[in-house]
């Protein structure tokens, strides 16, 4: 079943045009990775999925989940890496937008923020302070916050960038499993080796080489050759990307 | 030293001082967390001047100070909000320009009026400015900051840490933001005549910067700062009277002694631990 459907989608900025002519769509159970240099428009499209931002061209579809029932893992803010809050009070801020307007959390809500924190294995860290957390440990924490928001749909912004490759690896299993579990994924990565492992749809945004398919076709394609180098194994992962 | 005090907080004005200072520290404390967090810190700082133009206007015009003072501040907040968002002009820049206009202003309209005004006591704050009027206004705002903030408290919370995040899931940031200014123009309109235009941005953000050397949830934040906050005015009230200070100015350095403490405290907690 079709969760989300674009048609030739178009964003700009103040009359600049940040990407045009996107024409892609995403199946419930999908592991979507979006590539493409920087600035080719990624941060950008994940907005306009969420509706933080109007597009101005196209079409964006959603069946079967509402545009509030995403959740989402922002690229960090610099603001964050110092912020006071516990890992309870973060993942439990996850569970607002199921209140509506009642104030406070209810059982159901900590009930919910418990099993997130179980399923992502920090429920050691959870009266630890955000801010004292290794960059893994973070990502992890706004990972079982964003599964407090949905259970349907996670839209993750370079939620690999800035860890080290055994921490990055962690992470895509972490993310591997959840899509396994039902959840569908979409997901912005400069790691091209691990996105088309693990994912199963590509979607590169580089204005030169637009590309929206499956992994194994995106494969074969003399854009893919060219930035793999030669050291792609699809099994083993590999590492030595430029970024 | 217990009968001194009987007899210090018997004057009125005194009392008058006790009251507004410790419910505009209370609510200056809880706002002032966000503010720092979301690195507004400086708005606190403009709109106090806002205020020092809008009293000087209001002075030389002979009008109501506070009922002509709110409205200006507030206007100015959702002025510098607008701005911002449109991101045609840094925030930073923005207060800047703000800031020192009204201030100019406000000195201009001073000179012409010919009224003579005691600047001083807008600048530096003054116990006894403050009239019966005052106390009403600042007990209803205050018990009005406070009884938001605690309704809002969660969400206040999601939006200061993860703005992006928090619209995704469709709380509306843009209100919350627009609440907190507005919450902001008002304490600093009230506090400013106890703790004069200069000070009272201080005492926003320093409690929530204290607490942030020792604590690590949002929760102790909060409350850390507005049991700092208070303290401090209590201690500083007090201590002004007896050695013979400016009351703004000695509530201040005792803000300062207490976040170097603080400061220290979290070092040598961190280097044990
Ligand atoms: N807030 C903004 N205002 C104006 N232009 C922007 C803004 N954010 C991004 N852009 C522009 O839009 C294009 C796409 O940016 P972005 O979506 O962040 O790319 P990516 O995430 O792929 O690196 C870039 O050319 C960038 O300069
Ligand atoms: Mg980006």
């Amino acid at each position: 079943m079709k969760l989300i459907e674009c048609k030739d989608l178009c964003m700009k900025y103040e009359g600049i045009t940040a990407f045009e002519g996107l024409t892609f769509s995403v199946d419930e159970g999908d592991f979507l990775c979006i590539v493409g240099e920087n600035g080719s428009g990624k941060s950008t499209l994940i907005k306009g999925l969420l509706g933080l931002k109007k597009h101005s061209g196209g079409t964006i579809e959603f069946s079967g989940v509402k545009p509030k029932e995403i959740g989402y893992l922002p690229q960090q803010t610099a603001a964050q890496k110092d912020f006071p809050a516990t890992v309870w009070e973060v993942v439990l801020s996850g569970c607002l937008n199921r209140n509506s307007y009642f104030p406070f959390y209810t059982k159901e809500n900590k009930e919910r923020a418990k099993t997130e924190i179980g399923r992502m294995k920090i429920e050691g860290i959870a009266n630890k302070s955000y801010r004292d957390l290794s960059g893994g440990q973070q990502q992890r924490v706004l990972l079982a916050r964003a599964l407090c928001a949905t259970e349907k749909l996670l839209l993750l912004d370079e939620p690999v960038s800035g860890l080290d490759p055994i921490v990055t690896s962690e992470m895509y299993e972490v993310i591997h499993e959840l899509n396994h579990s039902g959840v569908t994924v979409i997901m912005v990565t400069h790691d091209i080796h691990n996105a088309v492992h693990y994912g199963n749809r590509i979607l590169n945004m580089s204005r030169n080489d637009y590309f929206f398919g499956t992994s194994d076709d995106y494969i074969k394609t003399d854009s893919f050759k060219a930035m793999s180098r030669g050291c792609f194994h699809k099994e083993g992962g590999c590492f030595s990307h430029g970024r | 030293m217990a009968d001194e005090l009987m007899v210090l907080f018997s004057y009125p004005f005194m009392q008058r001082a006790l009251i507004v200072g410790i419910l505009v520290s209370l609510c200056a404390a809880l706002l002032g967390t966000s503010l720092v967090l979301k690195r507004y810190s400086m708005i606190g700082d403009g709109l106090s001047h806002v205020g020092y133009g809008a009293f000087a206007i209001a002075a030389s015009a002979g009008i109501a100070p506070l009922g002509f003072a709110i409205p200006v501040v507030i206007a100015s907040a959702f002025l510098l909000l607008y701005i911002t968002r449109k991101g045609k002009m840094g925030g930073d820049s923005a207060i800047a320009i703000l800031s020192s206009s009204s201030l100019a202003i406000g000195m201009i309209v001073v000179a012409l009026s010919g009224v003579s005004i005691d600047i001083n006591s807008y600048m530096f704050g003054s116990i006894l400015a403050l009239k019966e009027e005052d106390v009403m206004l600042s007990i209803v705002c205050s018990v009005i900051v406070v009884l938001l903030f605690i309704l809002l408290y969660h969400r206040i919370f999601a939006v200061t840490f993860d703005e992006s995040f928090s619209s995704a899931t469709g709380i509306h940031t843009n209100v919350y933001n627009t609440f907190i200014s507005v919450l902001t123009a008002v304490v600093i309109v009230v506090g400013m005549r106890l703790m004069g235009a200069l000070l009272i941005s201080s005492l926003m953000i320093f409690p929530s910067l204290t607490s942030m050397r020792l604590c690590r949830s949002f929760r102790s934040v909060t409350i850390c700062s507005a049991v700092v906050s208070v303290s401090c005015f209590t201690a500083g009230l007090i201590a002004s009277y007896f050695i013979n200070i400016p009351t703004g100015a000695g509530i201040v350095v005792l803000n300062l002694a207490v976040f170097l403490l603080f400061a220290l405290a979290g070092k040598i907690l961190k280097r044990d631990g």
